[in-house]
C-alpha cells in the first residue's frame, strides 16, 4: 500500500481504519429523485449512551471534515478536528455526553460517495453518483440514529456546512432535536460562497487526471486542481487581517525575491502546504458533490421564501454562534437566521465572538466559544435531567 | 436567588404581571429574567451587550441575544412582547429617543428605570465645586463615562410625552434601592429622587 495514492480506491479497502459502520439495505431516495443503496454510513462514537438514551449529542462535521472528531485520523494521523471542543471534561464533554459523528454522505471516509463502488456496475461511482443535498445528508444521519436506537438527541451541533446541516435538522426533525447549535453558518449559501466553490470545481475539472470523473479507473487523480481548489478555499477561511498578521510579507527561506514563479512569500509556501496535504486525504469527486450540496442549500426556499416557516415546527432551544471577522458566514447570515427564529418564537440565544481569526475560528482555541457552548449545554442537560 | 435581586430590579419584577412575554433590553448577567422565569412563569427573552453577560444568561438556559439597543430593536416586530424592559440603560444609548420609540413600539408596555440627574446632589456639585457631577449612581468622569445621554426626571417626563407614551405608574428610587411612589410631574422627585421606574404605555 506504502505509496500507492490512497483514493484510487474506497477509504475502507484502503485499510484505513473508519471506525464504526452501517450499511442500509433500504434504498435513500434523494431530493434529486434518484436513490441510493445500499447505503452505508461511516461513523464514530464517543463516551457512553446513558439508560433512557437521553444523552446523545450528534455533531456534523464541515466541508473537508470527517467522523474522527476527537480522535486521531487513519490517514494523516493528526488529532480528531474538534478535539478542543469534544473530549473528557472538554465544553462537549464525552464524560457526560454520548457524541456522535458521522461522515457526511457523499464524503470519502466511509459513508457512501462518488469514491465508493455502485453495487449495480462494480465500479466507483463518480459522476455517476447522484447529487446530494444538505437535507439528504440529514436523512442518512437520521438512518444512522434510527439504527443506533436513539429516538431523540439531546443536542445537534456544528460550524459551517455542520451547522447547515443543524439548521435542516431543526426543519425535518422537530421533534428529534432537544436543543440545536449552528455555529458559523447561514440558512443559504450566498452568490459569493457559490462563486468560491466554483472557482474550486473549476480546478479539479481543469486537471487532466481528472478524467470526466473517471479517474480512478485510470489510476491517476487530480491532485493538482483539488490542491488549488483547497488553496483558494482556505483564503475564506481566513480573514485578511489574520493572514497579514501570520504571514505579513514574510519571505520564505530566503533573504529576498528570487525574480520567479517559486514560493518568495510565507501566504504561498502555506497555501501550497494546505493545498499539498489535503489531497492525501481528501477525494476530488467528493468536493465537487459536497461543494454542491452547500451550494443548493436554501432553507427558505423550500417554505416559500420565508425562513422563519422552516422553523414554525422547531421546538429545540437553539445557541447560534457567528465571529466577528468571518466573512464567509458573517455575522448578518447568522443573524438573519437567529430572527428567523425569534419571528417564528423559537428559543434562541445568539453570540457574536469577537475574533481577527475569521471563519476558521470555529475550529480553534476559542475560548469563550468554549464558555458559550459549555454553559448552553449544561443547562439543556439540566432541563431534561441528561 | 430573589433575595440577591438588585432592590430596583426587584421593584421592574413586581410591574410585570405573570406569564407576560418579556423582553429585557440590556438583560446583564439575566438576574431579572431568571427571577420572572422562576417566580411569575415569563417567557422572557434578553438583548444584552456584553460577551461575559450573554454567556451567564446562556449557562443560565436563557434566550438571549448579544447586540445593541442602538442597533438591534429595528428587528423586532411590533407588539411582539408584553412588557419591554430597560434598565439603567437608555442614558448609555447613542439615540435614546429612538430606542424609547422601538420600546414603546415593540412592547405593549414599557418599563424603563434611569438615574436622576436632577437630584440635588449632582446640582450642588456643579453649582459649588464648578466640576461635573460624579455621585455613588453616576462614578465615572466626563471624559470616560458610557452615560452620554443624562437627564432628568421632568426631561424623561416630558419626553414620553412628546411621543405619546402615557405614563401609568413611576416609582421614585434613592441610592440604596428603596422605592417608593411618586408623582412623576411633581417638583420633588426630580430633586431628591437619586432615579425612577416608569411603567408606561403608548396612548
Amino acid at each position: 500500500m506504502a505509496g500507492s495514492p490512497k483514493f484510487l480506491r474506497p477509504v475502507a479497502d484502503t485499510g484505513a481504519d473508519i471506525g464504526h459502520a452501517i450499511t442500509f439495505d433500504l434504498a435513500l431516495t434523494l431530493d434529486c429523485g434518484k436513490t441510493i443503496a445500499p447505503l452505508t454510513v461511516a461513523y464514530m462514537t464517543y463516551g457512553t449512551l446513558n439508560a433512557d438514551k437521553s444523552n446523545a449529542v450528534l455533531v456534523c462535521h464541515a466541508l473537508t471534515g470527517d467522523q474522527f472528531v476527537a480522535s486521531a485520523h487513519p490517514v494523516t494521523g493528526k488529532p480528531g478536528w474538534w478535539d478542543t471542543m469534544v473530549g473528557p471534561g472538554k465544553p462537549i464533554d464525552t464524560d457526560r455526553f454520548f457524541v456522535i459523528c458521522s461522515n457526511v454522505l457523499g464524503g470519502c471516509m466511509g459513508t457512501t460517495g462518488p469514491a465508493e463502488i455502485a453495487a449495480a456496475t462494480g465500479r466507483p461511482y463518480g459522476l455517476d453518483f447522484p447529487l446530494v443535498t444538505i437535507r439528504d445528508m440529514v436523512r442518512a444521519q437520521a438512518m444512522l440514529l434510527d439504527a443506533l436506537g436513539i429516538e431523540k438527541v439531546l443536542s445537534v451541533i456544528g460550524g459551517s456546512m455542520g451547522g447547515m446541516q443543524v439548521l435542516q435538522w431543526a426543519a425535518s426533525f422537530p421533534d428529534r432535536v432537544v436543543s440545536a447549535v449552528p455555529i458559523a453558518c447561514a440558512a443559504r449559501h450566498s452568490a459569493q460562497n457559490i462563486a468560491f466553490h466554483e472557482v474550486g470545481r473549476q480546478a479539479i475539472m481543469a486537471d487532466p487526471d481528472w478524467k470526466g470523473g473517471t479517474y480512478q479507473l485510470h489510476g491517476t487523480q487530480p491532485s493538482k486542481g483539488l490542491a488549488v481548489a483547497r488553496m483558494a478555499a482556505h483564503i475564506t477561511y481566513l480573514s485578511e487581517m489574520a493572514l497579514q498578521r501570520k504571514f505579513g510579507r514574510n519571505l520564505q527561506e530566503r533573504e529576498q525575491v528570487s525574480f520567479g514563479f517559486g514560493p518568495d512569500f510565507q501566504i504561498e509556501s502555506y497555501l501550497r502546504h494546505q493545498g499539498i496535504a489535503f489531497v492525501d486525504r481528501f477525494d476530488a469527486n467528493s468536493y465537487l458533490y459536497i461543494t454542491r450540496a452547500m451550494d443548493y442549500f436554501d432553507l427558505a426556499a423550500e417554505h416559500d421564501g420565508a425562513l422563519a416557516k422552516a422553523f414554525a415546527g422547531a421546538k429545540a432551544r437553539f445557541l447560534l454562534i457567528s465571529f466577528t471577522s468571518d466573512w464567509l458566514f458573517p455575522t448578518a447570515e447568522n443573524k438573519h437566521v437567529a430572527h428567523a427564529l425569534n419571528a417564528s418564537a423559537a428559543i434562541v440565544s445568539f453570540v457574536e465572538i469577537a475574533t481577527d481569526r475569521g471563519h476558521d475560528a470555529f475550529l480553534l482555541d476559542e475560548p469563550e466559544m468554549f464558555a458559550t457552548v459549555r454553559g448552553f449545554l449544561n443547562s439543556v442537560a439540566l432541563s431534561v435531567g441528561a | 436567588m430573589t433575595a440577591a435581586l438588585r432592590p430596583d430590579l426587584a421593584a421592574i419584577a413586581e410591574m410585570i404581571p405573570k406569564g407576560a412575554r418579556v423582553l429585557d433590553v440590556g438583560c446583564g448577567d439575566g438576574a431579572l429574567l431568571e427571577v420572572l422565569s422562576t417566580t411569575k412563569g415569563v417567557d422572557g427573552r434578553g438583548i444584552e451587550l456584553s460577551q461575559q453577560n450573554v454567556n451567564a444568561c446562556v449557562a443560565r438556559g436563557l434566550p438571549v441575544m448579544q447586540g445593541d439597543a442602538d442597533t438591534d430593536l429595528g428587528e423586532y416586530p411590533s407588539g411582539a412582547f408584553d412588557v419591554a424592559i430597560l434598565s439603567q440603560t437608555i442614558q448609555a444609548t447613542r439615540n435614546p429617543k429612538e430606542v424609547l420609540g422601538h420600546l414603546l413600539r415593540i412592547g405593549r408596555r414599557t418599563v424603563i428605570s434611569l438615574p436622576n440627574f436632577g437630584h440635588w446632589r449632582v446640582r450642588a456639585s456643579l453649582a459649588v465645586h464648578g466640576r461635573m457631577p460624579r455621585t455613588r449612581a453616576l462614578t465615572f468622569h466626563w471624559y470616560d463615562t458610557p452615560n452620554i445621554h443624562l437627564c432628568t426626571i421632568a426631561d424623561f417626563v416630558a419626553l414620553a410625552g412628546e411621543m405619546g407614551a402615557k405614563i401609568e405608574s413611576a416609582l421614585a428610587l434613592d441610592d440604596n434601592g428603596r422605592t417608593r411612589a411618586m408623582r412623576a410631574e411633581s417638583w420633588g422627585p426630580n430633586i431628591l429622587a437619586d432615579g425612577a421606574i416608569f411603567l408606561l404605555k403608548r396612548d
